[in-house]
């Protein structure tokens, strides 16, 4: 038996040597690929970590506030020297309250009231906003006239900067916003415990203000509020409507096709654009008012539709086809499988795909420039049709103020910014949760 | 079916919201970021000081801008006032009449002084528009012949000057203040330099000779800033010794963190501006519609307010954010050309 055996049996092994399948590279480019995926992620991490500690360590001073704690004379002789207020209302608006302010102040300081240039410089220390913070009080309550009650002024925003540190107070007298004196006297005050910070819930509520110790994001936080709240009604239903019918009723034919690179062209298209279109139809056309929040929402309600368009369509495709035909076979009719089947198995998508396009327009500054909408605007909006700005709006114009005081206020801007984005995309992550269902 | 429901719903509320376009109670202004600070406060406190009339709605974007804005026409949906940090071009004031804004009121406020800063790390400087012409000239006069600047140094324009690089931050050129620094420094400069005798000889075309004086060199030592004055602080901060050109408004408000250069000796303040002693300063306006006078709730009382000694006088909230006032007798007639209702 052995002699038939080829003659080559011997020289071949008895196990043929493992093949070289590159199992040693395939793993090695298998951790290269995870070591690139890691240094990717921490690169993101990196630069999120230092916008967030940016904003956050100039930001979180702008939610102090400095104020001034003194007891203040409501003096009769300065506010209705002639006993006027019964007949002639306009007296206790237009009355002069800074002197009422400033005078409490100089008494606190125990300074003369007879040196001109010592009471003008105690009058800095104080806001122009005690005037209408006195005469709020007054007005709501005009028994206080004559008597004393202890006050927190709002201190000017230079006092306020320079006790947060965030003035040089080495540089020489000339050279700064403040005098010596007028330090001698926040230290006094310190002393005293008049002078403190306070939480400034003047941020979130007040309009804005050329005075950086009195501005607020109010009217801003009403206008975004407002805005969302029309490119929601709008954009959701006419985007899903759009969406339904190009994706299961329209035949599929050139219209089609060209109507669907034409949306995808608008997702694409630079946001001035859509300002300007809303300045010559909105504004010039349909002559609504400039700088409303109405227009500014119509205008963002056109840059979001493509984004929420495409993603409903993407979240009606990734349905499966077995649930259709399932409902077509139990005899239910299109609409119904679609609005009965589909559409809520899609939802998640949807909104997903809405709340993107939310969080997008709601950063927009550059169409609402062409509206008006880039504006100093004090006065609260009450109906949509009235002046207003937006969040992003406020922290730009904010970024450009030359006060030295804006600048933590800037940052506080883009921290509550973030807040609303956050307070947007948990409630996205709750609903979807809920509508969330698997197959 | 429910959201075909409120998508049609929707749709018919856009349409009547379109429809309802109410009457205009609102003041609406806009035009030069210069002048913006300033009507803002006047804004606000007009605001607080009348209880019946709204805040004026005051918005940005240039004197360019804003006259574009003001010059669209007449009627509740077009702006009230445009302000400007230079008076309205010629060209502008045609583009107005043509639609149909025929009765522009020009209200002058003060004036403005631009100065330039560099670091308050670096030591005083004095500077003459003739140093700013040599260092900052597109082409400069060397031995009777146009050549492209060659100085890279300070201290090689004027030896009294510091021994660094040349490295300038001016406003870019969409900004009205960009017109005054080439009129009052380049301009300037090229005739103390003898330059502008010299260009004149060398190029015949009068207007082109003029250009030449004015153009600024683009090899790196100048950067046009397009944005607002913060945008060259932060330039600053990041190049201590570049020189940044700001209006007298911001120098004053950051201060501790700048060192302004005299011009020709003068340091730049409201009194030297005012006496005319510092050369480099302009007068800022806003522009009014007198046909919305009668017709826009507040507009009159609002400007015989930023009129008002209150509001523009030597001691008054606009001076003390930086506001040069103009002289007594000048406001006197400011007030008198509004009252009288002098168009243009």
């Amino acid at each position: 038996m052995t002699n038939t055996a080829s003659p080559l049996a011997g020289a071949v092994p008895a196990r043929p040597a493992r093949r070289d399948i590159g199992i040693k590279r395939r793993y090695a480019a298998e951790r290269r690929f995870r070591i690139y995926g890691i240094a990717a992620i921490s690169f993101g991490l990196l630069f999120l970590f230092l916008l967030l500690w940016s904003v956050g360590s100039k930001g979180y001073t702008a939610f102090q506030q400095t104020m001034i704690t003194i007891p203040v004379e409501f003096s009769e002789q300065i506010i209705d020297k002639d006993n006027e207020r019964d007949t002639d209302p306009t007296k206790l608006m237009t009355a002069n309250y800074p002197v009422v302010a400033r005078n409490a102040l100089a008494a606190a300081l125990g300074a003369d009231p007879g040196d001109r240039q010592q009471m003008r410089e105690i009058g800095r220390m104080l806001s122009e906003g005690v005037r209408s913070q006195l005469r709020n009080m007054v007005v709501a309550d005009p028994s206080i006239i004559g008597t004393t009650q202890t006050v927190s002024l709002l201190a000017a925003g230079e006092i306020d900067s320079a006790l947060k540190g965030q003035m040089n107070l080495d540089v020489p007298e000339a050279n700064r916003r403040i005098s010596d004196q007028q330090v001698g006297w926040m230290e006094q005050l310190t002393e005293a415990g008049a002078l403190a910070k306070e939480f400034n819930t003047g941020i979130f509520f007040n309009g804005a203000s050329s005075r950086p110790e009195a501005a607020g994001v109010g009217v801003a936080l009403i206008g975004s509020l407002y805005m969302m709240g029309i490119v929601l009604v709008l954009s959701l239903p006419i985007g899903v409507a759009a969406s339904i019918y190009l994706e299961e009723f329209a035949p599929k034919n050139r219209w089609t096709d060209l109507i669907e690179v034409n949306i995808n062209n608008l997702a694409a298209v630079p946001s001035i654009v859509y300002g300007l279109l809303g300045l010559s139809v909105f504004i010039g056309f349909a002559g609504l008012p400039r700088s409303a929040a109405l227009v500014g929402g119509l205008v963002l309600t056109l840059m979001t539709l493509p984004t929420i368009i495409i993603a409903t369509r993407a979240a009606l495709k990734a349905v499966p086809p077995s649930i259709r035909a399932a409902a077509l076979g139990l005899g239910a009719s299109k609409m119904q499988t679609i609005f009965h089947h589909v559409l809520p198995l899609a939802m998640p998508g949807i909104l997903t795909g809405t709340i993107i396009g939310l969080a997008h327009a709601l950063g927009e500054t550059a169409p609402l420039l062409l509206i008006g909408m880039v504006a100093f605007v004090a006065n609260y909006p009450t109906t949509p049709m009235d002046p207003a700005t937006a969040l992003p709006v406020q922290i730009y114009m904010w970024a450009n103020e030359a006060e030295r005081a804006f600048v933590e206020r800037t940052s506080g801007a883009i921290i509550i910014l973030l807040l609303f984005l956050i307070v947007m995309n948990v409630g996205a992550i709750l609903l979807r949760r809920r509508f969330e269902r698997r197959w | 079916m429910n959201i075909l429901k409120l998508s049609a719903a929707a749709l018919v509320a856009s349409v009547a919201f379109a429809g309802a376009a109410t009457a205009r109670d609102q003041i609406q202004v806009a035009g030069s970021s210069t002048v913006l600070p300033y009507a803002k406060i006047v804004s606000e406190t007009f605001g607080e000081t009348f209880p019946d009339f709204k805040a004026p709605v005051v918005e940005s974007g240039g004197t360019g801008g804003g006259l574009k804005a003001f010059c669209s026409g007449v009627g509740e949906a077009t702006i009230d006032i445009a302000n400007a940090s230079r008076a309205i071009k010629a060209d502008e004031l045609a583009a107005c009449k043509a639609a149909g804004v025929t009765d522009v009121q020009e209200v002058q406020i003060g004036y403005d002084g631009i100065v330039f800063a560099m670091d308050a790390s670096n030591p005083d400087v004095a500077m003459t528009p003739k140093d700013l012409y040599l260092a900052l000239a597109n082409e400069v006069v060397v031995d009777g012949k146009l050549v492209a600047n060659p100085y890279k140094k300070w201290s090689e324009v004027n030896s009294a000057l510091p021994d660094v690089a040349i490295a300038a931050y001016i406003p870019g050129s969409k900004h009205g203040t960009r017109e005054v620094f080439e009129e009052k420094i380049m301009t300037e400069g090229c005739k103390e330099a003898g330059a502008a005798d010299a260009i004149k000889g060398l190029v015949t075309d009068a207007k082109q000779a003029a250009a030449k004086c004015v153009a600024v060199r683009k090899d790196g030592a100048s950067v046009d800033i397009d944005g607002d004055y913060t945008e060259t602080l932060a330039r600053i901060d990041a190049n201590k010794t570049g020189l940044g050109v700001f209006g007298l408004a911001f120098y004053e408000n950051n201060n501790d963190r700048l060192k302004v250069a005299t011009i020709n000796g003068v340091v730049p303040s409201t009194e030297s501006i005012a006496s005319g002693e510092y050369p480099v300063s302009r007068p800022l306006f806003f522009y009014v519609k007198k046909a919305h006078l009668g017709v826009i709730p507040g507009l009159k009382e609002f400007v015989d307010f930023f009129v008002s000694d209150d509001m523009i006088g030597p001691d008054s909230p606009l001076a003390d954010y930086g506001l040069v006032a103009a002289p007594d007798a000048e406001r006197d007639e400011i007030r008198a050309k509004f009252e009288a209702g002098t168009i243009m």
